[in-house]
């Protein structure tokens, strides 16, 4: 894929020279739109970067054979940064200067984006992240926008949930990650607002096998009624494992980080009635037909698991809203000036993507509000939507 | 004692068994050669993984423990033989050094040989907590408390009783004396690869069902695992089993009374403040310079 992407560059670039020296300007009708991605398709981030890529190379190929946009065909040239914040930016810094893209879809870890954040507005290219974290567009940055929703607003939609169950002292544990410790923050922070107290507060390591230790002392923290676990990987399904194990009957909730089949596979039986904030994507075919996201998520959903024989991920769903976000703002602005797209991409409202509905403001760069996400809850081995 | 503290300790103890499992895998190697072996965590990987794939090919549980153990211990006789035989005679850092290498490279193998997710094993007899004074333990721990013992039972006849295990202890006091009385001491080390893998496998094994296995399992448990073989003393076989417990049970004890943020910390720094004053580990041997 590589050779391929190479060769089509060099001939491009052969093409380009030809003309130039006939005398005339590049054919713009004739130019692909380029779009660049720098994603963590290898490495320890490749649960997010795979389905990115996938995603990204099924939908150009098919916004080209329905004849592409503004009567361009679309180029997705991809560098896999492994997960990698340095490499993040050498791969950003290429895109932008030799491939001369016309927009940015990528940056699978917050790490990455904001490696990549100086350079975008630096160059002034419109670059839309697929990272999760609030300090990507907090504060605004000119430049720059994102598909997935913030970790703040899962603290804030589980909280909301715990209020209405009439739950209000909540101990936290998290890992030691960046997302876990990011999150953490985040809930500590807002969960004053939403009438919630934290009476206990517990981390565990990346490599730890047992929580029972954590989990013995939230168990006897002062009026606790709920348990939040920030993270995601081996860490929340060990945490919900040994949860059950010590006898613990508080509702668990986890974060929108373990939003995959992978989670009750590995927790089994113990997950059975743990709730999570998530995108549609996971519940697509039992939304009710009067939702106005299910028809973006069963299409997207049937298409990436008919092509990859894979089950769907929420993040692979992010690339979606990212690179349909690029071309909408394009058809909007007429052009891939980058300046007029980016004034296109910041008005664009009631765009419906997989994560919700997207109303971009200029104080708002992702749009999305805690409508997007869907208080899940797993039942005999399953997401279903609670309540 | 509180249900709280009867918790911990349970709990202490077997993380801790698994810890020594480990430690006494890095023991008996370095014993044979003074080499510390840092692909011992990928042997617990690959037992681990190993006996998930081949129980998910449908063999019964026992028989993919069995073969688990086998293969591991077939790797750890490779390893040996393809890589530190072949550097024989090097200084013990270089052959350090092959084993850092040995590790990077099994587990990249492990990722192509299986995948990078994480893994379930069924546990051996089921998942139902049982209770213990108002604290709950689990029979997968109550397997991994008794295997642990039976394996330290085993050793200790396996170096008090057996020829082969009597030459491996004479190899670990003196080489050369070792060698003048007619020990083969490569077919030494050839043996204390395999018995290194095959312990390191059966610890994987044993934790799988309380905490999955996956590719990179192998590093935080080699990690602590060695350090639970310096605390106890390198090459003692008791100093390995005391050196896990106390790691294990000092773990748990600070995320329950300190913080959890400062376990592994607070394991590290009562490491290090043994070794300040024992410098060869509680059980280690002393060794004197001679002038």
């Amino acid at each position: 894929m590589n050779l391929n992407l190479a060769t089509t560059r060099l001939l491009a670039a052969l093409l380009g020279t030809g003309w130039l020296v006939l005398g005339g300007t590049p054919v713009m009708a004739q130019e692909p739109i380029r779009i660049g991605a720098f994603l963590s398709v290898t490495g320890p981030a490749a649960f997010l970067g795979d389905p990115e890529q996938k995603t990204l190379e099924l939908y150009v190929e098919k916004l080209n054979a329905a004849g592409g946009v503004l009567g361009r065909k679309l180029q997705v040239i991809s560098y896999d940064d492994g997960g990698d914040a340095e490499k993040a930016r050498t791969f950003g810094k290429r895109l932008i200067e030799q491939d001369k893209v016309d927009v940015l879809v990528g940056g699978s870890t917050t790490g990455a984006t904001m490696a990549v954040v100086p350079l975008a507005e630096a160059a002034g290219i419109p670059f839309i992240s697929l990272a999760g974290a609030v300090v990507i567009i907090e504060p605004v940055k000119k430049w720059v926008f994102k598909t997935p929703h913030t970790d703040r607003m899962a603290c804030e939609k589980i909280f909301v949930d715990m209020r209405s169950r009439n739950l209000s002292r909540v101990a936290l544990i998290s890992g030691a990650g960046g997302f876990d410790k990011s999150m953490r923050g985040e809930c500590r922070k807002v969960a004053k607002q939403h009438g919630v107290d934290v009476v206990g507060d517990e981390t565990y390591g990346a490599g730890d096998t047992d929580m029972t230790a954590q989990l013995t002392k939230i168990k006897s923290a002062p009026g606790v009624q709920a348990v939040l676990n920030a993270g995601f990987g081996q860490g929340p399904a060990l945490v919900t494992k040994n949860f059950r194990q010590l006898g613990i009957t508080l509702p668990l909730y986890q974060s929108h980080g373990v939003a995959s089949k992978e989670f009750i596979k590995l927790a089994g039986d113990a997950a059975e009635g743990v709730r999570l904030p998530a995108s549609a994507l996971l519940v697509a075919e039992s939304l009710p037909d009067s939702d106005a996201q299910k028809k973006v998520v069963v299409s997207y959903k049937r298409e990436y698991e008919g092509r990859f024989k894979s089950e769907v991920s929420t993040f692979g769903g992010h690339a979606y809203d990212g690179l349909m976000l690029a071309v909408e703002a394009m058809k909007k602005a007429g052009t891939t000036d980058k300046a007029k797209v980016r004034d296109a991409l910041e008005s664009l409202r009631g765009f419906m993507g997989t994560a919700g509905v997207i109303n971009m403001s200029a104080q708002d760069h992702m749009g999305l509000d805690l409508s997007a996400f869907r208080m899940l809850e797993v039942r005999r081995g399953d997401w279903s939507l609670a309540n | 004692m509180s249900a709280q503290l009867t918790q911990y300790l349970l709990t202490g103890v077997t993380v801790g068994a698994i810890y020594a499992l480990v430690a006494l895998g890095f023991s008996i190697i370095y014993n044979a050669s003074h080499v510390i072996n840092f692909a011992q965590g990928e042997f617990v990987m690959i037992g681990g993984m190993a006996a998930v794939s081949l129980s998910g090919a449908g063999l019964p549980l026992p028989l993919a423990i069995v073969a688990a153990v086998i293969v591991t211990a077939l790797v750890g006789l490779m390893l040996e033989k393809f890589a530190v035989e072949r550097a024989r005679g090097a200084p013990v850092v270089t052959l350090i050094i092959i084993t850092i290498g040995a590790s990077i490279l099994l587990r990249g193998l492990a990722t192509l040989v299986w995948d990078k997710k994480l893994h379930p094993l069924r546990a051996f007899s089921g998942d139902r907590p049982i209770d213990i004074a108002g604290a709950v333990i689990l029979p997968q721990s109550l397997w991994v408390l008794g295997i642990a013992l039976v394996i330290v039972l085993l050793l200790s006849w396996f170096f008090g009783r057996t020829l082969v295990g009597k030459a491996m202890l004479a190899t670990s006091h003196q080489r050369l004396a070792a060698q003048l009385a007619g020990i083969n001491v490569r077919r030494v080390l050839f043996v204390s690869f395999g018995l290194s893998a095959a312990l390191g496998a059966i610890a994987g094994i044993l934790i799988a069902p309380i905490a999955f296995t996956s590719w990179d399992a192998g590093i935080m448990l080699g990690l602590k695992g060695f350090a639970a073989a310096v605390l106890g003393g390198l090459g003692s076989g008791p100093g390995a089993v005391v050196g896990g417990l106390i790691l294990g049970i000092a773990e748990t004890l600070s995320a329950g009374y300190v913080s959890s943020a400062y376990k592994d910390a607070i394991a590290f720094v009562l490491m290090l403040a043994v070794l300040f004053f024992m410098p060869s580990g509680l059980l280690g041997r002393h060794s004197t310079e001679r002038v």
